[in-house]
């Protein structure tokens, strides 16, 4: 809805609060997703991602969600579909090129950056959509992506200590060990 | 069979950028050695004669440093960009082809940047396109599968890491002198210059701007883009152009995207006795006050029906004083 979608972008920062909360919400929730396999959880998520950012922010489920590099303002709204926009057509009043009647996405998208916390973000040149990926829960890509990142900073740091002692690694494997651990084989727990 | 030195005759041999240059593009060599550059906007042809493209080009060619081949422009459909490129290249121009990302996609646009190198061509412009509802065609389907910026950052990718978007290898890449455009008058305009920002950053070499007719909003666009520092890093040429009258001027304004014309202008051009030499008179002060503008490069002409007072225009507004005058080109169609 197009002035629910105004509000959103008026209260950018608040929004931008509630996605962080949310992004954690879904990162703590990988272990969960990955034990009953993303592939069973894609439909039901991407079915409420669907509801609720279609309500707030007219949502297009492209799959590639963007929303706290552009000021909470979907750019799947901008007719041109632009990631870096706005468009040099912009009319008087900020109002765009093809829907006349309509605010600019992207206008409003600069506006809404300027009241984030993380606003700077839009400065990000942003690659082109994947159409691939339309239909599909971003929430679950941004949680795989995450939660991907942190388990290969984790990694780095096995790493570091394999490569610290070579030989130990060579003479004792156990000692510094770099192959992937099966999840029963850590407990997590070092005071055992 | 032709042996590879026979194709000398029909089509540029592939040569590496001289030292400190990312192409071997007439324009950047004028830009980079400081010298005032001019680029025209060629009108495209509704035809298939070569002759006319040619037509075209001659009246630009005398004082452009390079001629922009409008890739249907405002979404009405003429003669490709390319395609124009291409026989103005052979001929001699230096060409900007520009790619607008409304009518093609991924696949489409990084096939046709390598085909327009190897026919010679070494700058390109890097367009979103207007809505197809401007235009003839108002049916069509739109595309934007790239932006403008986007499509930068990939002609940067394909040229500097020789690879396709898809990270496929390319054995000789595009060696293109890369440009967007800007619309400094446009709203929102307090954040023009930050977007400008985004286009040097996805690795625009020069930009190329819409229509400028109000030279105040120019000025205080261009002192924030000296404050972030873009005059530095990018060639600036203002877009300008003679008005025909102060009834076409007001058309403009409310049926093309992006044109802003101030009441100022439109005024004068109704006080005048004859309207189009006070557009020429116009086009010409607003040259000179662009020049003097710190951080501009160039200007690019853009005079749409208006081509043959383009080559008066810039020689009065003295802009080349002091460069050697051009060869003339010949590009007579037989």
């Amino acid at each position: 809805m197009y002035r629910v979608r105004l509000f959103a972008i008026r209260k950018a920062r608040s929004f931008e609060w509630l996605y962080r909360r949310l992004e954690a919400v879904m990162v703590a929730c990988d272990p969960l997703f990955r034990r009953i396999g993303y592939n069973r959880v894609e439909r039901p998520v991407a079915f409420v991602e669907r509801i609720t950012k279609g309500f707030l922010f007219d949502c297009r489920m492209c799959g590639q969600c963007v929303l706290s590099s552009t000021g909470m303002s979907c750019p799947m709204n901008c007719p041109k579909q632009l990631r870096n926009g706005p468009c040099g057509g912009v009319r008087p009043g900020g109002f765009c090129e093809v829907i006349p009647e309509m605010k600019c996405v992207w206008t409003l998208a600069w506006q809404g950056a300027a009241r984030m916390k993380g606003g700077d973000k839009i400065r990000e040149v942003l690659p082109p959509v994947d159409r691939s990926l339309q239909g599909s829960s971003s929430w679950l890509r941004v949680s795989r992506e995450k939660a991907a990142k942190l388990r290969e900073a984790r990694e780095a740091g096995r790493t570091a200590l394999a490569q610290a002692f070579p030989n130990a690694r060579v003479i004792e494997p156990a000692s510094a060990p770099l192959a992937e651990e099966p999840r029963r084989a850590t407990t997590g727990d070092t005071r055992k | 069979m032709s042996e590879p030195g026979d194709l000398g005759d029909i089509v540029r041999p592939y040569a590496d950028p001289p030292p400190g240059h990312v192409s071997d593009s007439r324009l950047e060599r004028v830009l980079r050695s400081g010298r005032f550059a001019v680029t025209a906007e060629l009108n495209p042809p509704d035809s298939a004669d070569p002759s006319d493209v040619f037509d075209a080009a001659r009246p630009l060619g005398e004082v452009a440093d390079a001629l922009n081949a409008t890739d249907a422009s405002g979404a009405n459909c003429h003669m490709s960009s390319i395609g124009i490129c291409a026989l103005l290249t052979r001929a001699g121009y230096g060409t900007v082809y520009q790619i607008s990302c409304r009518d093609r996609n991924r696949i489409a646009i990084q096939g046709d940047v390598l085909g327009a190198a190897a026919m010679g061509v070494r700058n390109v412009l890097c367009l979103t396109g207007d809505g197809v509802g401007t235009g003839d065609q108002p049916g069509a389907r739109p595309v934007f599968d790239f932006d403008s910026i986007s499509l930068v950052r990939t002609i940067r990718t394909m040229r500097d890491e020789g690879v396709f978007l898809s990270g496929r290898k390319i054995t000789r890449p595009p060696r293109m002198f890369i440009g967007a455009a800007e619309n400094p008058c446009i709203e929102p305009r307090e954040w023009r210059p930050e977007r400008l920002a985004k286009k040097v950053e996805a690795g625009a070499d020069f930009i190329q701007t819409n229509y400028i007719f109000d030279l105040p909003v120019f000025e205080k666009f261009m002192a924030r883009v000296r404050d972030l520092g873009l005059h530095e890093r990018v060639f600036i040429l203002p877009g300008v152009g003679p008005l025909a009258s102060a009834k076409a001027a007001r058309w403009m304004r409310s049926n093309v995207p992006g044109i802003h014309i101030p009441d100022a202008v439109i005024e004068r051009m109704e006080k005048a006795a004859k309207p189009a030499e006070e557009g020429k008179r116009i086009c010409i002060e607003l040259i000179q006050q662009i020049r003097d503008v710190a951080g501009v490069a160039g200007v690019h002409v853009m005079a749409y029906r208006r081509e043959h007072q383009v080559s008066e225009i810039i020689l009065e507004s003295g802009v080349l004083a002091g460069r050697r005058p051009r060869r003339r080109v010949v590009g007579q169609a037989q």
